[in-house]
């Protein structure tokens, strides 16, 4: 690639939201927003332990555990904690291939999710889905979906089961930027509003759909999306936990309340490539760095210092307590044994004696 | 003649076709400022500029019909696809438009398009990103099927595809861009629709498309140093299939074993062993016997997916059923 086209791409991508353009954070304490001391150190612990999980799958795949594809969240893990949180757990959550993160959030156990990646009979998909597809419905988490957009009716449909049995409980669906170019997006958004159904579409816009940059794969705001449905929307700062809570937690009740949809835009970032086998050469340093710099966990961190909820010896302790939780899901993992070849023909069809075809 | 790998012949056939015929673009996600996915398109961008090789949105039904449109007004457009598992998204455009326009126009219309990109599976990429989709658009009618096995075919029949007037549907196994082979320094191109004998034998025809064909090749030298002489079969087209080299082997083998990526059920495997018992039922010495991946979709697991692949033990078992060996 010759000089002039990379800085051409740097230009481009360059005009991407940078840290400091970002919708502004809250201004509320944990006491304005009702989080207890405890529950501090909880979310805190939360994305301590995805981001440690992430770390070691990383290098469980490159020491060659298991292959496919790996997308880590490292980054977003704000959202994915502040919407836990935010939420009842019944509500169903659904989110795209990106799903280590957000499933650890909602306490599918690391030994499981581990198992998953590793393809092992343990794994919460038995080892037939993959990191790309962890599912865990008795946790109302209904998937990892690698189909890019393809989740998003689903999230409707989610929706419209809690509405018809008139349970209280609201969906929320993840995706990534890359997802609102689909067809899938205008479908659901037009049977969400029209039948008035409690979802909230989330969309994490880390600012890339795989190499090319939100600006370059999309046409005008991504939240004004919902307007020519009438949809209410939003924007909120997703590299901070209490602006997640504090935007998601009213969203949430008026969704419960009103038995209508919400599209919320979180602008986040994603510190890794969009893969294993993606460098970001097409992101400079600077922008990752300056993302860095106001990372979600290290500012949690310093919040927690700051109002002297803990000190440094007590985040040590959770910090260690979490490698050994992360550890642990390895050997668990390692000693899980992989699925019977017969597993093959289960789990296909309702009744594992379907007459197969061969 | 130099050797070259799969990705790079594929890159070749486009450039040297751009360069030919100004009407001819590219178009897919990633195609132009990362270069590819899978680095089928590098360099394509700083050669043609942004006006003929065009990064899109994840849009697949989008951009499929948009090059359907882009070809009914005169542009020969190639369309990219990340893999074909995700051009089930715009598999409307595919079936109902590019396929059937001609037809309902009574032929006033055309659609020079090619639809390219990986099929098929690769290592532990679980259900929604494993499917070979030959036998799917085999079955409809208007669409041309192209599978090749390895880099000197592929060349000569992406050329070819990118200057017929038909929509093509061009499936690169998405396993088999690293394979390197010689392929001529000059410009040559292949007919579609024309099979390829590409070892003769005596006791038993195999016909093996894409990937797996050389999981049979693999049987077939395997099965030689036991004493069975494989007359090996590559159709190269799907659609139109070369039934005539495949009639002619049977009759002279009198044996069939058919080796497929797609499911089983009414996949290209049923419709070739179909076609021999209506042509050939009185040559025949034992049934066809297919071998394809089973009717399940695939496990991400690397037990189970390894379990799921046909592997050379497969069709050696199938060629020991036809042969009564077994
Ligand atoms: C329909 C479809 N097209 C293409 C792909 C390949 N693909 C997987 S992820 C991705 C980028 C998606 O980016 P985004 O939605 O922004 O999510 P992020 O990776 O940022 O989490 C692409 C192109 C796919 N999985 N599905």
């Amino acid at each position: 690639m010759s000089n002039k086209k990379k800085d051409n791409i740097t230009s481009k991508t360059a005009s991407i939201i940078k840290a400091t353009d970002l919708p502004k954070a809250t201004q509320k304490t944990h006491k304005g927003l009702n989080i207890s001391e405890d529950e501090l150190l909880e979310l805190y612990e939360s994305m301590q332990l995805q981001r440690r999980f992430e770390e070691r799958s990383m290098q469980m795949y490159q020491k060659g555990k298991f292959g496919g594809f790996l997308h880590l969240y490292i980054g977003q893990e704000a959202v994915s904690t502040g919407s836990v949180y935010a939420l009842q757990d019944d509500d169903d959550m659904i989110t795209a291939y990106r799903d280590h993160g957000m499933a650890l959030a909602r306490d599918v156990s690391a030994n499981e999710c581990m198992a998953e990646l590793f393809g092992k009979k343990d794994g919460c998909s038995k080892g037939k889905g993959g990191s790309m597809h962890f599912f865990k419905p008795e946790k109302h988490f209904w998937g990892g979906h690698a189909i890019v957009g393809a989740h998003l009716p689903l999230g409707a449909g989610l929706a419209f089961a809690n509405k018809y049995k008139e349970n209280g409980r609201i969906a929320v669906c993840y995706f990534g930027d890359g997802a609102v170019d689909q067809g899938s997006l205008n479908e659901s958004f037009n049977l969400a509003q029209l039948w008035k159904l409690p979802v909230i579409y989330v969309v994490e816009n880390n600012g890339y759909s795989m190499g090319t940059a939100v600006q370059r794969h999309s046409a005008g705001n991504l939240h004004e999306r919902a307007l020519a449905y009438g949809m209410k929307n939003g924007r909120v700062n997703g590299m901070d936990v209490f602006s997640i809570i504090e935007k998601m937690s009213e969203v949430a009740e008026e969704v419960r309340k009103t038995n209508e949809p919400y599209f919320l835009e979180v602008v986040t970032y994603r510190y890794r490539g969009h893969s294993m086998s993606d460098p970001a050469n097409y992101r400079t340093k600077d922008e990752l760095e300056e993302y860095k710099k106001i990372d979600p966990i290290e500012r949690l961190k310093t919040y927690i210092f700051s109002k002297k909820v803990a000190g440094e010896k007590e985040i040590a302790a959770i910090d260690e307590r979490v490698e050994k939780v992360v550890l642990e899901s390895i050997e668990f993992a390692d000693n899980s044994p992989f699925p019977d070849e017969e597993e093959l023909y289960k789990d296909v069809y309702a009744n594992d004696d379907f007459p197969y075809l061969t | 003649m130099a050797q070259k790998q799969f990705r790079e012949v594929i890159r070749d056939a486009i450039a040297e076709e751009m360069e030919r015929d100004e009407n001819v673009f590219i178009m897919g996600e990633e195609v132009a400022e990362y270069n590819g996915a899978y680095k089928a398109t590098q360099g394509l961008l700083d050669r043609f500029g942004e006006k003929r090789v065009i990064d899109t949105p994840i849009s697949e039904l989008g951009f499929s019909g948009l090059g359907v449109g882009a070809a009914m007004n005169g542009l020969r457009p190639i369309v990219e696809f990340m893999t074909f598992n995700f051009a089930v998204v715009g598999m409307d455009q595919l079936i109902n438009n590019a396929a059937k326009i001609r037809h309902m126009s009574g032929g006033q219309v055309k659609i020079p398009i090619v639809f390219r990109g990986p099929n098929g599976s690769a290592g532990q990429l679980a259900a929604t990103h494993s499917v070979a989709y030959e036998s799917l658009y085999g079955h409809f009618p208007g669409l041309i099927t192209i599978h090749p096995s390895d880099p000197y075919d592929a060349k000569g029949l992406l050329k070819a595809a990118i200057r017929d007037d038909n929509p093509v549907i061009f499936l690169e196994s998405e396993q088999m861009y690293g394979m390197k082979q010689e392929v001529p320094d000059e410009e040559y191109l292949l007919p579609i629709g024309k099979a390829e004998v590409k070892r003769e034998g005596s006791d038993v025809t195999i016909v093996a498309d894409g990937k797996l064909y050389h999981v049979a090749k693999q049987a077939a030298e395997e099965l030689s140093k036991d004493g069975v002489e494989v007359e090996l079969i590559n159709p190269r087209t799907i659609k139109p299939f070369d039934m005539e080299t495949v009639i002619k082997s049977v009759k002279k083998t009198n044996r069939c074993v058919v080796v497929n990526e797609s499911h089983p059920f009414a996949g290209v495997a049923a419709e070739v062993g179909f076609q021999i018992q209506r042509e050939a039922f009185d040559y025949l010495d034992a049934p066809v016997q297919r071998v394809t991946i089973p009717d399940v979709p695939a496990p991400f697991s690397k037990k189970l997916f390894d379990a799921w692949l046909p592997s050379p033990k497969n069709v050696i078992d199938a060629v020991n059923t036809v042969t009564y060996r077994n």
